[in-house]
């Protein structure tokens, strides 16, 4: 038991907790506004079918919501009972943010829910789109809060450190920390691409099933055309982090390319086994100089490499995989998006091809927003807060053996959640009928649905 | 006593002391709103039916999300407003931490997923919801002995905070009990009256428990109690417990006859009652600890963050609750009287 590292498995706690949690959050936030824009098409039109596809998605968003709450509840007393060293010296700045998350999202977004989800019928029409608009504005805000303080532990700024804790010296400058715009935009857009590819991904599957109506039709339009907008400025946007990333965090910069020694015309390198005990990169395959040009704008311009930091840099396979994995699935979408645009255009059938593609990607938001949160926070390793505090001086004492239990505890139920989670999605859009008739919490309804599935099974 | 308390006229002194009443408050709200929705997921394996589960969970289903915020502002106010505390509390409750994050994450879940697996899945969605709720419950109730206690370690005490684990769980029972008593009629209705009248006698127990055991842990808090004249004064805590004890007894007497003939009179005297229990308990044990995170350990004071810091958040605090506070009581109002099957 004793050749546990205690801090390395709290590592793997909160890496797994954290993993787990913001999958649903990333889903939550942009469907929140996907409903709220089918529901006041609905409501503008009279278009039945913009009701159907509200109707249809707030089950998933319902249940999506629920995940998120939990693990986020999780997360909650995680930064206490694995970091105290965190809040002991940083509290200050992430205490307040913290709780302006707590105090203008959590509250609004739960309440609201119960309008939005139950409240039809009880409430005007127009208090029903008020709480869906407020719901969607919390899960927003909850994204603007935890974003600053996150962003925050990368870029500190607008504080003093004074006997070993920092102090506040302008709000301002800790919320509007340099990397906070770069990131928020760039994990907003990407909750969006995520929802985009899960809204024409379930479609297309529907589609497949010849569940063709015009509310499918209406929400795989809406995925296709939100994603085929929204990649390219994901693209630009991700690449305006990446500069800013090397201003202020080089060493994560020169992992995620894979340079091991500071050089004028970096090459860029496509593939590679980074291997830090030589300090080079094994089978390299890489286009010469062309790192230097997009990342000074200079065929020849100098970028600092691995070994320039001394032992004070992050793991480099990881944070180098992580970051390639995200490109090839943000260019995957690129292409995926833009063919089935093209073919959709002035209303054309899709064809059962690019159906199946669409379906094979419906999670693929998950896969590039996990590994691009694994290039960034791993790619901020040793540090916990840049340059303020690192993870090991904010660890824990508590024994190895608890951390483990509650460990295994915690990855069962993850595995499991998520496994019941993306079933009952698909099983969902496997339900015809279930658009144009509400999902009961009583009886009347399961037996109306249980007979359904009957039919459609 | 007077000696821990600074001034209180500075920031330094009254800050804490808001934060610690925010905090204290919302544990409160915690323990009563979502302490029925626990109850009430505690009681779902009497139920009759699949119906009769349906419309005990609709009864809870648009608010069990907003009570559980509860927990998350008390804990966060715990954590920015106290870190010193938090981790030494947390870190003693790390397993009981962990199980009822466990149970709360099973018993949230199981609200969706019980509706939208296959029907065949259902039951074990129940199970996990019921099972979720029982444990949440017991491991808070855990962690309330444990800070009665004053976190030391033993056997004794490890039993004690077990004991008391199972009294909150009765605590809960009797308040889900009591809202379905509310919110439902007919058989369920009925048969509520019989769970809340189950309920009853281990709440009693849980309360005498914890009033008798907490003088004897520190001769301070003995002293607050039992030094005259403060006796007298604290009197009407402990006798207007037990006359709301009886007052729940005969109400649930009575009902059974009143609901067969349909008649509604006074369905929410239990309900009442057990949250009137509630506070004066809390309003007790808040007495007993003041000024203490941990008993003769770590005083609020001691514990606190930077008077900056919290000043930053108590200006949230002022403006932000009382808007939290009136969209919940919209809430409630229009989700006011019987719960109906509830579709989306």
């Amino acid at each position: 038991m004793d050749t546990w590292d205690p801090f390395v498995l709290a590592r793997i706690q909160f890496a797994a907790n954290i993993t787990f949690h913001i999958l649903f959050p990333t889903i939550s936030i942009s469907l929140g506004w996907a409903l709220l824009f089918f529901k006041t098409r609905f409501v503008a039109t009279g278009r039945e079918h913009w009701m159907q596809a509200y109707q249809f998605w707030v089950k998933i968003f319902a249940l999506t919501f629920a995940l998120g709450v939990v693990s986020g509840i999780t997360m909650s007393f995680q930064f206490g009972t694995n970091w105290p060293g965190f809040m002991n010296t940083v509290g200050n700045v992430a205490g307040p943010l913290l709780a302006y998350e707590v105090l203008t999202a959590f509250f609004l977004e739960a309440t609201m829910l119960g309008i939005m989800l139950f409240g039809r019928g009880r409430v005007s029409e127009r208090v029903h789109t008020l709480a869906t608009l407020l719901v969607a504005l919390g899960t927003t805000a909850s994204a603007f809060w935890i974003l600053a303080l996150n962003s925050w532990m990368h870029t500190p700024a607008g504080f003093e450190m004074i006997d070993g804790k920092a102090h506040v010296t302008s709000w301002m400058q800790v919320i509007f920390n340099p990397s906070f715009p770069y990131r928020l935009t760039h994990m907003l857009i990407a909750s969006g691409l995520t929802v985009s590819f899960l809204l024409a991904g379930i479609s297309a599957y529907r589609w497949l099933r010849h569940d063709r109506g015009a509310e499918v039709l209406a929400t795989l339009k809406v995925g296709v055309y939100a994603a085929a907008l929204l990649i390219p400025v994901q693209i630009v946007v991700g690449d305006l982090h990446g500069l800013n990333t090397l201003e202020h965090q080089p060493a994560k910069l020169a992992a995620m390319e894979g340079i091991w020694h500071t050089q004028k015309g970096a090459p860029a390198v496509l593939f590679g086994l980074p291997d830090e005990r030589t300090q080079s990169n094994r089978y390299e395959l890489a286009i010469p100089k062309l790192a230097s040009f997009y990342l000074t704008h200079d065929w020849n311009g100098e970028i600092k490499g691995i070994s320039e930091f001394g032992g004070q840099h992050p793991p480099v396979a990881p944070v180098f995989w992580a970051f390639r994995i995200m490109v090839g699935t943000g260019l995957l979408m690129l292409v995926v998006s833009w063919s089935n645009a093209w073919r959709m255009r002035k209303g054309r059938e899709m064809t059962p091809w690019l159906a199946r593609v669409l379906v094979a990607m419906t999670f693929s938001g998950w896969l590039a927003l996990v590994s691009g949160w694994y290039v960034t926070e791993i790619g901020r390793q040793p540090w916990l807060v840049y340059g303020v505090l690192t993870a090991a001086q904010a660890a824990s004492d508590v024994p190895a053996a608890n951390i483990a239990l509650t460990l295994s505890l915690y990855l069962v139920l993850y595995v499991t959640l998520l496994l019941a989670y993306v079933r009952v999605v698909f099983y969902l859009a496997r339900k015809p009928d279930l658009a144009k008739q509400p999902l009961h919490h009583a009886p009347a309804g399961l037996q109306g649905s249980t007979t359904q599935q009957g039919a459609a099974g | 006593m007077m000696d821990l308390i600074p001034d209180l006229s500075q920031p330094a002194g009254w800050l804490p002391l808001a934060f610690a009443g925010v905090m204290a408050l919302s544990m409160l709200a915690y323990v009563i709103l979502d302490g029925y929705d626990l109850g009430v997921g505690v009681l779902l394996r009497h139920a009759d039916d699949g119906e009769q589960k349906d419309t005990m969970i609709a009864s809870i289903g648009p608010f069990w999300d907003a009570n559980e915020t509860w927990l998350v502002l008390g804990v966060g106010v715990l954590l920015v407003a106290f870190p010193m505390a938090h981790g030494v509390i947390l870190g003693y409750l790390y397993l009981p931490v962990a199980l009822m994050l466990v149970a709360l994450t099973l018993r949230g879940v199981a609200f969706d997923f019980r509706v939208k697996a296959q029907a065949s899945h259902k039951h074990l969605w129940d199970r996990a919801f019921q099972l979720g709720s029982a444990l949440a419950g017991w491991s808070q109730g855990y962690m309330l002995g444990a800070l009665i206690t004053g976190f030391q370690d033993g056997i004794g005490n490890r039993l004690f905070c077990a004991l008391i684990g199972l009294c909150l769980l009765a605590a809960y029972r009797l308040l889900g009990a009591s809202w379905l008593i509310m919110k439902t009629d007919g058989r369920l209705q009925r048969k509520a009256v019989g769970w809340a009248w189950s309920s009853l006698w281990l709440t009693a127990l849980g309360i005498a428990a914890i009033s008798i055991v907490t003088p004897w842990v520190s001769s301070r808090i003995f002293d607050k109690w039992f030094a005259f004249p403060n006796l007298v004064l604290l009197l009407p805590i402990p006798l207007v417990t037990v006359a709301l004890f009886v007052l729940i007894a005969r109400s649930l007497r009575r009902l059974p006859t009143r609901l067969e003939q349909g008649n509604e009179y006074g369905v929410a005297v239990p309900f009442a009652g057990t949250i009137g229990i509630m506070l004066l308990a809390f309003y007790g044990l808040a007495y007993s600890l003041f000024p203490w995170l941990v008993i003769d350990r770590i005083t609020l004071w001691q514990a606190a963050s930077s008077p900056q810091a919290l000043m930053v958040i108590f200006y949230g605090v002022v403006l932000v609750l009382p808007v939290i506070i009136a969209y919940t009581v919209f809430a409630y109002r229009v989700f006011w009287g019987k719960s109906t099957a509830l579709a989306y």
